[in-house]
């Protein structure tokens, strides 16, 4: 196959990508979306076959282990839960992270394969250009992998700090830009070996420090890696498919990070220096200790909603960790009967990964016009009778509105207690992860629901 | 003059980050989980850099040591395309609008 062909066919595979993503502008669109993307992704993989066009026993093992990884995919996709989503896509990015290390590697060893030069005399872009991909690319793998760990819970999701880390991360990244420099003039490949080595201590150091819940940024900025990672590969093997995706990926991970940083009203610098949580609440929250709780049983519960007219339920990452979800959709489909108007409040940062909620609550068959994001949704407290806050906490906490010591002050919050009664599931009055006590616990019209979600729903329902 | 082809794709990759950019922006925020793991599909497209990786080998051989980097990349490429877009069609087919009749 001539250049010029496959150049213009590895194009076309690019913009299907940018209507694969277009698609997800609306639930409807985005089916024929995924499948412009996976037309794409079958043009990019056979034009590079064709135009190869090296077809020996090579090419059977290159099928074998097409095969052998696409049934692996395939596999865990059908059988991962929808509360893994999170676990699930920290583990993939570390996977394109590794394979773009990979494929850098090779491009040194062998870069005449790849037209860049011989070995030892590999021309100077692409060696830089190799440099950036492969130090990315270990970045992203080494970043996911502990943020596949903090997810999972095999590690602690409290952030780890030591003193002078930031001073070590800086330091590490320095050494990285000198040793390129070095590696352009010597074109050693002891040197490239160590860039790489490097590169996934620093992946590592950087993730290990940020806590549980920014991993929401944290996913979203390993998103924006892997891209990166992707489009540096892309012009070492002078691919505008890998370009135009790496630059799609990248600026998408960018602005879910963007989004992220400010549901939360953090900078991203603050979200990655890390250690948020961990230290300095001082805000006065031993004052608060003795303050009145009101607690009810399922039975008040039923009650309170029996007599309203409309529910507002706000989600937070206790519904994903009770897998409460389904046992949710069976109470608000009792209320409807009741002819009680139900909608669904979702918080930018709810959960654990951008539109975590929002995929729950789709699994548990809620349907995607019940949902509402902050803005839409948060003028409605005032209107509604109940709200039903379940396994959320710091999103719904009116602190961020009123006291400007606490740290998650200017932080938007959903207006819950602006409801007429609000009911609080969580299994103990401790603090959410921000470290700070929610005044909403101890407000008049508050009735806090001390149980498992998922059983303290199942039991509403039975009253109901 | 010549122009170097580098400004060429480096034109082209400035461009994409700006057309991502606005795309990004429209995607529904209640599809956020979805774009991640399309986008997470798309970026294995890097399976490219893999395979022509692992056809590297000379005549007869089929392992060598930079094909070898070449296949591994191959399998985590192939795990990513299956499993990213696999995943997405599934998240994509739970979202479901009210029924009318109810």
């Amino acid at each position: 196959m001539s250049a010029n062909l496959s150049a213009i066919l590895y194009l076309v595979s690019g913009v299907l990508f940018i209507l694969a993503l277009r698609g997800l502008s609306s639930p409807e669109t985005s089916r024929q979306g995924n499948l412009f993307g996976i037309i794409g992704m079958v043009i990019a993989v056979t034009v590079t076959f064709l135009s190869v066009g090296n077809f020996s026993s090579g090419f059977v093992y290159v099928l074998i282990f097409l095969a052998i990884g696409g049934s692996i995919g395939a596999f865990i996709a059908y059988r991962i839960p929808m509360t893994a989503m999170p676990e699930l896509v920290a583990g993939f990015h570390s996977l394109v992270g590794l394979a773009a290390v990979f494929v850098a590697i090779s491009a040194f060893i062998n870069p005449s394969a790849f037209n860049l030069g011989t070995p030892g005399n590999i021309k100077l872009a692409s060696l830089i250009e190799m440099a950036i991909g492969a130090a990315v690319g270990a970045i992203t793998f080494s970043g996911s992998v502990i943020a596949f760990l903090k997810l999972q819970g095999i590690m602690s999701g409290a952030p780890i700090t030591f003193k002078g880390q930031h001073l070590l991360n800086a330091l590490l990244l320095i050494l990285i830009v000198i040793l390129t420099i070095y590696l352009c003039s010597k074109q050693s490949s002891n040197l490239f070996w160590i860039i790489i080595a490097i590169s996934f201590l620093i992946g590592f150091l950087i993730i290990i420090p940020i806590g549980g819940a920014d991993m929401p940024v944290v996913i979203s900025m390993l998103n924006s890696y892997s891209g990166w990672a992707a489009a540096g590969i892309g012009f070492t093997l002078e691919n505008t498919a890998l370009i135009i995706t790496g630059a799609l990926v990248g600026s998408s991970g960018a602005i879910l990070s963007y989004i992220m940083c400010k549901g939360m009203n953090r900078s991203f610098f603050n979200v990655i220096l890390g250690g948020f949580g961990a230290t300095d609440q001082t805000s006065g929250s031993q004052s608060k200790e003795q303050k009145p709780v009101k607690s009810g049983n399922a039975d008040d519960a039923a009650f309170l909603m029996k007599n309203a007219s409309s529910v507002i339920i706000v989600p937070g990452y206790g519904m994903a960790v009770a897998q409460a979800q389904h046992a949710l959709r069976e109470m608000v489909d009792t209320l409807k009967k009741n002819d009680i108007k139900v909608s669904y409040a979702i918080h930018p940062v709810a959960g654990r990964m951008p539109g975590h909620m929002n995929v729950l609550l789709a699994e548990a068959n809620v349907p995607y016009d019940e949902v509402f994001e902050l803005e839409e949704i948060n003028n409605d407290f005032a209107n509604a009778d109940v709200a039903f806050v379940i396994g959320a906490n710091d999103v719904t906490n009116p602190v961020a509105k009123t006291d400007p010591q606490s740290p998650i002050y200017g932080m938007p919050v959903l207006d819950v207690e602006k409801c007429k009664s609000v009911l609080f599931v969580k299994r103990s009055l401790s603090p959410g992860y921000a470290g700070i006590d929610n005044d909403l616990f101890y407000k008049e019209n508050t009735l806090m629901l001390f149980a498992d979600a998922k059983k303290m729903t199942e039991d509403i329902t039975k009253n109901l | 003059m010549e122009i170097d082809p580098f400004i060429f794709r480096l034109s082209i990759f400035i461009l994409s980050i700006f057309v991502g950019y606005y795309v990004v922006w429209s995607v529904t925020p209640s599809l956020h989980t979805p774009l991640m793991s399309v986008t997470n599909a798309i970026s294995s497209v890097i399976i490219v850099g893999a395979i022509i990786a692992a056809l590297s080998g000379s005549d007869g051989v089929v392992f060598s040591s930079s094909s070898i980097y070449g296949f591994l990349a191959i399998i985590l490429a192939a795990v990513n395309i299956f499993g990213g877009f696999l995943v997405t069609q599934r998240m994509l087919a739970m979202y479901k609008k009210k029924k009318k009749d109810k």
